[in-house]
């Protein structure tokens, strides 16, 4: 072999090589090649079967919240420092009241909101001097809605975490100012169990029943207070004490609006069977919630402790005695929902409710099918082409195909080797490449033959054949490359599948087309001169 | 092999013919979207919930409908969903403009209680689990709680199962790789150390329920508009970013412009077709007429590279016979490269599966119509132009003199 033609042969060599080993690995046996291949190959939610859900995340729930502790806490600095004022309240999510402050004092109102309370722009309240207009500041308001959106993507990881689902993608989805999240769950079958845990607040609040009785109804409760509920009490339902409907009793409490403790002062939370032996949940608290919660519960023996989570009363036992550091929440469960409670207590709870904007599941007989299938068309095509290639092109249409086969392979370890996914329409990418890759080689061998008819030699007719195809395989490439950068841009997981799969098919096909049918070219050629070239 | 060596077709000749027929097909197809109301958009820009369903049997369609109708679901539509022996159903439900539903799962919930009341209810299956629908998971926790399965595990001498969830996850398997819905019990005594024991044993935890449910989408209202302006963004984008590439490489907006005006077309003749045929517009299909973009655009590229080069070697010669000669030469490599890809979008359109259909249907037309539109549309707006520069020339030259 000529010196030229040897360094190419290693350079091909060696690229073939790194491309095997990077699809099967080093396999000693059948059964390890099968396994690294299936490894190695990353199957989009489309062949695997599995959950894509985008979710929106309400972040006004986490303004809400913010407000309402930024309330409390100016409500006891106006008090530490002995400020009277009328009322202090939340007039929206974003905006606080503080009404009929001393007149005497205003000054210093003013200076312990401007200095204590950064994140609050100050005005006064139209037509009152002694009232103020606190306003959220636009940048914290951006600031706690994307915290609430990176938070709930950190709990929704810790709940898929735990449910053992391999390879979630869990991330930020579309422009940051759309807070919403998308997450996709390989493998995952039983859809409706997973969306009650990704979607489950699991905000768990404890809070003292005051009066201690449970109302049949909303106006029962409602009728103890004449018909409206003071400011620090909240009227809450009860959930259902009897799965059977026709046996279901409605139960209305009246509670304190704070809570003695919450889901965040939790520090464990397990499934077990309270004293009935039904399915329960257990929790031990921190040692500053146990603290809280056993001068609570001190305080509070013979009311009703009622056990909220998202906003409903699970159940409301009677205080016995003082407990510090663990208790139990009861209430009708089957085992599974035990189960998944005490997963979700644990993740933590979400900073804002969710909903769901877009969800698909595959079940993994579709996808196997659609591996199937698409394996099928590949095939098929395949043939097509190698037909129609050595039928037109004799010995260089082998070489075409040669160089087609070396493609795909090349194709292959790239996805690998950038940890693509394959997906569906990258499938069918790979059969729309098997025709498209021809091309090139096509357009080279028309020049070869033009070439060739004008007179020349074959060696040079080969030559320059390969030289003059060069631009325009380049220049009709870009085209192609030009419209999947677009698709890869615009589409969503399996359309991005199609475009990587057409962008390195494509590349590599620049690669065989140009360097690798080349070296079989000449290599045939400097072995003995040819008259004819089989073409 | 030589099909086509020096040929001499005379594709400038006529014009008017390959103009008329474009024209033609153009009007048609615009025609057909006109009348169709727009392309039918697919549940990704329409937003909505779909249900895919297999059924053992050949399912009765009107009973599905009077199912759904007993929940209220009497505007959901019911379709055939690939080959009849399939045995699949599509059930979809409309969205309504402006609802953004907080609970997304309702609709869905009703379709399957639906069928439930209607299919579920075949005899002797009180508190069994539906071996067609439950999870993996599910059927192990089940065998799991199954005496008589435990101690059949024990006592077999080289168990094939292990653990009930082995044996889970092989019926469940079983099941993937064939269709997604186990017929009879009888089937499953193909699964690998199945002893028929152990069988009765699984038989007796479990039912063959009537149907499965094998895949489900929902997309809400704001997800679809948002995409299909993503899409309608991304096809200009791309329109775009080759007109300047076309541009800079051939030093002029003339070639760009008529290689755009010909994608164009490409485009508006398929979507036509699609539209004709009834099919939805889906992002997969989006994607093909992404592609078809790129497609066109390269076949086009190809003559007019020869234009270019023939324009340089042959000066004394009429713009109408170098573009001529160009297409020609290109002829035998035009059909060629087109023929093995239709080769292969035919393959993916006839064996590739019922879920990339739509896409494979749009690339068999693309790439016909967009190697049409390299001769018979850019080739052709080519000389044209051509022809109005030198009569415009000849017509200032003389005021000159």
């Amino acid at each position: 072999m000529p010196r030229k033609l040897r360094w190419r042969f290693f350079t091909i060599l060696a690229v073939v090589l790194a491309c095997v080993v990077g699809i099967i690995g080093l396999p000693t046996s059948e059964d390890a090649l099968l396994q690294n291949l299936s490894d190695h190959i990353r199957l989009g939610l489309d062949l695997r079967g599995g959950m894509h859900l985008i979710l929106q995340v309400n972040t006004g729930d986490a303004l809400t919240i913010e407000t309402d502790q930024s309330v409390e806490r100016i409500k006891r600095s106006f008090r530490e420092q002995e400020i009277s004022f009328g009322d202090i309240r939340r007039r929206d999510a974003t905006h606080i009241e503080i009404l009929e402050v001393d007149p005497g004092r205003l000054v210093d109102g003013r200076a312990l909101i401007d200095e204590g309370y950064p994140a609050w722009q100050r005005s006064n309240r139209a037509g009152s001097s002694d009232s103020f207009l606190l306003s959220l500041r636009p940048e914290v308001e951006g600031q706690i809605r994307q915290s609430a959106v990176q938070e709930a993507i950190q709990r929704i990881r810790n709940r898929v975490d735990e449910l053992g689902v391999t390879e979630p993608v869990i991330q930020n989805h579309g422009p940051v100012t759309e807070y919403q999240i998308l997450v996709q769950l390989p493998g995952v079958d039983d859809s409706v169990r997973v969306r009650e845990i990704i979607k489950s607040t699991a905000l768990l609040e404890l809070k003292i029943v005051e009066p201690q009785d449970a109302y049949p109804s909303r106006a029962a409760a409602l009728e103890q207070y004449n018909g409206v509920i003071p400011a620090d009490k909240e009227l809450l339902q009860g959930i259902p004490q009897f799965r059977d409907a026709s046996q279901a009793t409605q139960a209305w409490y009246i509670a304190n609006r704070s809570a003695a403790i919450t889901g965040r002062d939790l520090r464990m939370a397990r499934p077990q069977n309270d004293q009935f032996g039904r399915p329960a949940v257990g929790f031990s608290l921190t040692n500053d919630g146990a603290r809280r919660f056993e001068r609570v519960t001190s305080e509070n023996i013979g009311k009703r402790l009622a056990i909220v989570l998202d906003g409903r009363v699970q159940s409301a036992p009677v205080i016995q005695d003082r407990i510090s550091d663990s208790g139990e929440i009861t209430g009708s469960f089957t085992t599974q929902e035990a189960n998944d409670l005490a997963l979700v207590l644990r993740s933590g709870a979400l900073p804002a409710s969710m909903d769901y904007m877009e969800e698909r599941t595959v079940g993994a007989s579709l996808g196997v099918d659609s591996i199937r299938q698409g394996i099928m068309a590949s095939l098929i095509g395949l043939f097509g082409v190698a037909l129609f290639m050595v039928t037109y092109y004799r010995l260089s249409g082998f070489i075409a195909i040669n160089a087609l086969l070396l493609n795909l392979v090349i194709l292959l370890a790239a996805m690998v080797y950038i940890s693509a996914t394959l997906t569906l329409p990258g499938i069918a990418g790979v059969v729309l490449l098997i025709g498209m890759a021809v091309d090139s080689n096509v357009l080279i061998f028309e020049r070869i033959k033009e070439e060739m008819w004008s007179g020349k030699t074959v060696v040079s007719s080969v030559g320059t054949g390969f030289s003059k195809a060069i631009l325009t395989i380049v220049d009709a490439n870009v085209t192609t490359v030009v419209a999947v950068l677009f698709l890869f841009l615009f589409g969503t997981g399996p359309v991005k599948g199609f475009a990587v799969v057409l962008f390195w098919g494509l590349l590599a096909n620049l690669f065989t087309a140009i360097f690798v049918s080349r070296f079989i070219f000449e290599f045939v050629l400097s072995r003995r001169r040819r008259e004819s070239l089989s073409i | 092999m030589q099909l086509l060596k020096d040929v001499n077709v005379d594709w400038i000749g006529r014009k008017r013919l390959w103009l008329s027929l474009s024209l033609l097909l153009i009007a048609a197809s615009l025609t057909t979207l006109y009348l169709k109301g727009g392309p039918r958009y697919g549940i990704d820009f329409r937003g909505g919930t779909l249900v895919y369903v297999k059924f053992k049997d050949s399912p009765d369609l009107g009973r599905i409908r009077s199912a759904l109708s007993e929940q209220g679901l009497s505007g959901s539509t019911i379709q055939r969903y690939d080959v009849p022996e399939r045995n699949e159903v599509i059930i979809g439900l409309g969205q309504r403009e402006g609802e953004v539903g907080t609970d997304t799962d309702a609709g869905r919930v009703r379709i399957l209680e639906g069928l439930q009341s209607a299919f579920g209810s075949s005899a002797g299956q009180d508190g069994k689990i539906d071996l067609n629908n439950a999870a993996p998971d599910e059927l192990e926790g089940r065998l799991s709680g199954a005496a008589g399965i435990a101690s059949l595990l024990e006592s077999d001498e080289s168990p094939a199962f292990r653990t009930p969830g082995e044996l889970a996850r092989a019926v469940t398997d079983y099941r993937d790789r064939h269709g997604g819905i186990i017929g009879a019990f009888q089937e499953l005594g193909s699964v690998e150390g199945m002893s028929p024991p152990l069988l009765a044993a699984v038989q007796e935890q479990g039912y063959l329920g009537d149907f499965a449910v094998f895949q489900t989408e929902f997309v809400g209202p704001k997800v679809g508009r948002n995409l299909q302006r993503q899409a309608i963004n991304a096809t200009l984008y791309a329109l775009l970013g080759m007109l300047v590439y076309i541009a800079f490489r051939f030093k002029g907006t003339v070639y760009g412009a008529a290689a755009v005006v010909a994608v164009f077309h490409d485009v508006v003749i398929t979507m036509g077709f699609f539209s004709f045929a009834d099919r939805e517009l889906s992002i997969p299909v989006v994607a093909a007429l992404l592609t078809l973009v790129g497609y066109s655009m390269n076949d086009t590229i190809v003559v007019f590279d020869r234009i270019r080069e023939n324009l340089r070697l042959r000066r004394r010669e009429s713009i109408s016979s170098i573009v001529n000669r160009s297409i020609n030469q290109t002829l035998s490599r035009t059909l060629l490269t087109s023929g093995s890809t239709f080769l292969t979008v035919l393959s993916l359109y006839y064996f590739g599966g019922q879920v990339i259909n739509g896409f494979a249907f749009c690339l068999v037309i693309g790439v016909a119509v967009g190697t049409y539109s390299s001769i018979g549309v850019a080739s052709q707006l080519l000389v044209i132009w051509y022809d109005f520069q030198t009569r415009r020339k000849a017509v200032v030259r003389p005021a000159k003199a």
